[in-house]
């Protein structure tokens, strides 16, 4: 299964139909502990690179893009709830939507994990 | 006898003269007060049944404990009557005490605001006055004195752009506002306030405004661009011309963001680098009192093209006389305060501009200037730097020289606490990692700054020395120690519950 990365560092990984979408652990890093989150509604629609989502930590609070077009099927409450998971599990239970893609194609032109390291180390 | 340290506190938990604190409902009690009545008639009982038929609580304190009580917690507060503060201006700088004492006169301090205008002619002449030097200052034909902080002026000013925007039957179409990634926060906020979408315009690797990417970005349905001169990393935008010709070119306009005013009042007017609104914080560049978040005055600037758009009320001179105007013009967007601004603070501002006339408004922006590249100069030799070369007021470093030694940028701060300086701006501009911005103002003396730069400069050597574990640890000698803030923001208790007994 294939993660792919923005330069924003939200991540999206294919599941069924749907895109999952997270920010990225060197994010999470970055922003310190998490204590704020807040998630699009079910049924809304974005173009790539639209405000979607705010995460909100002890040190700064940070828009989160998204990183493909489309609609919003499925949020992740739990991490609404308890935005802590963020810090301990960016990549996996701490997802924080997913979208029903309007141009599957735009995630051909994010990065890969190996684009990305490079990236984030760099930057 | 066990020698007192932070594991073995004293009996009463004061750490010799810095006194503990309870809060009054916890110290009070209902079997005392500062004032004694003697025992009220019985008149009988006229409020049909709503009176009180239980205590309310309310803590009783005699007057020496009263006293004690808010001395106490105002010696917990750091002020900058106590040593120098490099928050700087934002938060406060020195507050003259000649402006205070000429505050106090009772014919400015007390005035009713509804008082007859034949009564207060000198109140109205003075905010007159204080309106031509910031019209002077900047060059701007005109100023709405009523925006009680820079936040308000700021919407001031973005509300006499929309009304300008509508004005030429462009509401609909010129919806975006630009500004930079580094802006103040408050600039996004406004301009969203006003219905606008906000895009950022990125930084260029010299920390200014991306000229090229800015023009890419315009167009007819741009509204305004919103930049701070000097920036927040304390830089001049060189391009600032250029940049102001691009906006009106394109048909927009260009608010000026005036919180950094303090480095350039009485060298630069805001009106000759194409600026067509600007708010003053009268704080930041006249020295009026702001610890703690107020009071504020924000008096906005405006241009030609705006000055018709401006709010109620404002003073004009008449045969003679001095009137407040209250009634709307046409083209005016309103009014947003109920009376004519922040009266305490325009004395001030006045007394500050008179007390050091122009060539004194002008030092005080060159050693502000001065004294932050001094700053700047001293530390560089151990911090780094976010940007190369000269500042303005402000001298911003980045993380890089933490690097691998364990300390973050917000350890190095808590280190500055047990050193006796309250810490830096820290983590803002956004667009530096890890940012430490230092304004020092142009009131410390060189012994000060020396002193604050020794300090900082041993706290860098520490910390690449591997002493993390102590940084870890401070504030060692704080009243209290590193708070959490993570339990803070996540579980906040918002609510005291009472310990008194209501019987």
């Amino acid at each position: 299964m294939t993660i792919m990365y923005t330069k924003d560092h939200e991540w999206v990984r294919a599941d069924g139909d749907l895109y999952v979408v997270g920010i990225s652990a060197h994010a999470a890093e970055q922003l310190g502990d998490v204590v704020f989150i807040e998630l699009p509604e079910v049924g809304k629609t974005f173009a790539k690179g639209d405000d979607m989502a705010v995460v909100e930590s002890v040190k700064a609070a940070s828009d989160v893009y998204a990183p493909i077009s489309g609609e919003i099927m499925e949020v992740n409450s739990a991490v609404v709830d308890e935005p802590a998971k963020i810090n301990e599990d960016a990549m996996g239970a701490a997802w924080f939507i997913k979208m029903k893609p309007s141009n599957a194609s735009e995630i051909e032109a994010l990065m890969d994990e190996a684009a990305y390291k490079d990236f984030a180390e760099n930057s | 006898m066990t020698t007192p340290s932070p594991n073995h506190p004293t009996f009463t938990g004061n750490k010799a003269l810095q006194i503990e604190e309870a809060l009054s409902f916890e110290i009070g009690g209902l079997d005392r007060t500062g004032v004694d009545f003697p025992p009220a008639e019985d008149l009988g009982d006229r409020l049909g049944g709503l009176g009180r038929d239980s205590e309310i609580g309310l803590p009783g304190l005699s007057e020496p404990e009263t006293v004690r009580h808010f001395v106490r917690l105002s010696q917990k507060n750091y002020a900058i009557d106590m040593g120098p503060f490099p928050l700087g201006s934002c938060t406060m700088k020195h507050n003259p005490r000649l402006n205070e004492k000429i505050a106090r006169l009772p014919g400015f301090a007390d005035l009713p605001p509804l008082a007859p205008q034949s009564c207060v002619q000198g109140a109205l002449e003075l905010i007159d006055m204080l309106a031509h030097w910031l019209k002077e200052l900047t060059g701007m034909p005109a100023v709405a004195m009523s925006p009680k902080a820079g936040a308000h002026g700021e919407l001031c000013g973005m509300m006499a752009i929309k009304a300008a925007i509508e004005a030429r039957g462009e509401g609909a179409k010129r919806t975006r506002v630009l500004a930079p990634e580094s802006a103040h926060g408050t600039n996004p906020a406004t301009a969203v306030q006003c219905g606008f979408t906000v895009e950022e315009i990125p930084a260029d690797a010299t920390g200014r405004v991306d000229l090229a990417a800015l023009k890419e970005k315009l167009g007819d349905d741009v509204a305004a661009i919103m930049v701070t001169n000097p920036n927040t990393c304390g830089l001049f935008e060189r391009d600032i011309r250029a940049i102001a010709d691009a906006v009106h070119d394109a048909g927009g306009y260009f608010y000026c963001d005036g919180a950094n005013f303090n480095a350039i009042a009485g060298k630069v007017r805001p009106g000759d680098l194409g600026v067509d609104a600007m708010h003053i914080n009268l704080h930041k560049t006249f020295s009026t009192p702001h610890g703690g978040g107020g009071p504020g005055a924000g008096p906005t600037v405006l241009a030609a093209a705006l000055e018709t758009f401006a709010p109620v009320p404002f003073v004009v001179r008449r045969d003679g006389e001095y009137h407040l105007v209250e009634t709307q013009s046409a083209e005016s967007f309103g009014r947003m305060t109920a009376f004519h601004g922040q009266m305490g603070m325009f004395t001030r501002a006045l007394a500050y501009m008179m007390s050091h006339g122009v060539d004194g408004v002008r030092q005080v922006a060159e050693d502000a200037v001065l004294n932050a590249n001094y700053v700047l100069a001293r530390l560089k030799t151990e911090m780094t730097p976010a940007f190369d070369g000269y500042c303005m007021h402000e001298a911003l470093f980045d993380d890089r020289f933490l690097k691998d030694t364990g300390v973050e940028t917000i350890d190095f701060a808590k280190a500055m606490i047990d050193e006796g300086y309250h810490p830096m701006t820290m983590y803002f501009p956004l667009v530096v990692h890890g940012a430490m911005l230092i304004e020092p103002t142009e009131s410390e003396s060189k012994r000060e700054l020396d002193l604050f730069c020794d300090a900082l400069l041993s706290l860098a050597k520490r910390a690449k020395s591997g002493e993390a574990e102590a940084f870890k640890a401070a504030p060692v000698y704080a009243p209290r120690r590193r708070l959490d803030e993570t339990a803070a923001a996540r579980k906040p208790v918002l609510r005291w519950t009472p310990v008194i007994a209501t019987e």
